[in-house]
């Protein structure tokens, strides 16, 4: 029986969620962007061309979802705070636990470009390319993107979380999508 | 914005390492249920598109 070639979007929804994760920093909220991105894909499928990247043009839908829904103000990204850390659960690793939560909590005083190509890049194994048409930017911005957030976590991880003696502020505000072409 | 040098290329991938880490729980844990419903759903043709071509690219 052949298999309704929509039923592959199943499979990447894990890797949604995570990239919702990032861009939300809220489980509640990704899962929602989640949820409207897939009915958005499944019902425009016919869009779809095959033989082309399925995940590259998910992730596209679910970005262009948040996006659309962070210009209406649905979100309101600058008040989120302590959710963001609480959004991944970690399992225990010994003594590396604490510096994963920390990671985790450091992703959000990255600005959101930085935070979303590096979760792309870094987590969820996009390369750089890929990264690059996702986010509609040269490949050039992404790798500049993803060093910079590479620098400040690990600038964060050796110093200590802002708060705890690091002047970096956290940087996930409407601005950051208007900044869009300064790098 | 400047470059910490202090950092190694070692320095930094590991934090690619680390975030992989991270996120595997994510990416390991159970659907929530309301995507199998929803899945469902769609199959059977009840959820129609809300806001039509309204992100532009990509829909």
């Amino acid at each position: 029986m052949k298999v309704d070639p929509k039923e592959e979007i199943v499979s990447h929804l894990p890797s949604m969620r995570a990239f919702a994760v990032s861009l939300t920093q809220n489980n509640a909220a990704a899962d929602d962007l989640v949820q409207d991105a897939i009915v958005k894909a499944w019902t425009n499928f016919d869009k779809f061309q095959p033989g082309t990247n399925l995940r590259a043009w998910l992730f596209t839908i679910l970005r262009n979802t948040f996006f659309s829904y962070l210009r209406k103000r649905r979100y309101e990204v600058e008040d989120i705070d302590a959710a963001a850390a609480s959004a991944l659960a970690i399992e225990p690793a010994h003594d590396g636990r604490l510096d994963l939560e920390d990671l985790v909590k450091a992703l959000r005083y990255l600005t959101l470009e930085q935070r979303e190509t590096i979760v792309l890049v870094g987590a969820l194994g996009f390369g750089y390319e890929e990264a690059a048409d996702l986010c509609g930017v040269p490949v050039g911005t992404i790798k500049s993107r993803a060093n910079r957030a590479r620098e400040q976590l690990s600038k964060m991880m050796s110093e200590g979380l802002p708060g705890q003696g690091v002047a970096v502020k956290p940087d996930v505000k409407l601005g950051d999508r208007r900044r869009a072409g300064s790098d | 914005m400047n470059s910490d040098t202090s950092k190694t290329p070692r320095d930094l991938e590991e934090i690619d390492e680390n975030l992989r880490k991270a996120y595997a729980a994510l990416l390991n844990e159970d659907l929530p249920d309301r995507f199998a419903v929803l899945l469902d759903q769609l199959r059977s043709g009840e959820v129609a598109e809300k806001d039509a071509g309204e992100e532009g690219q990509g829909v």
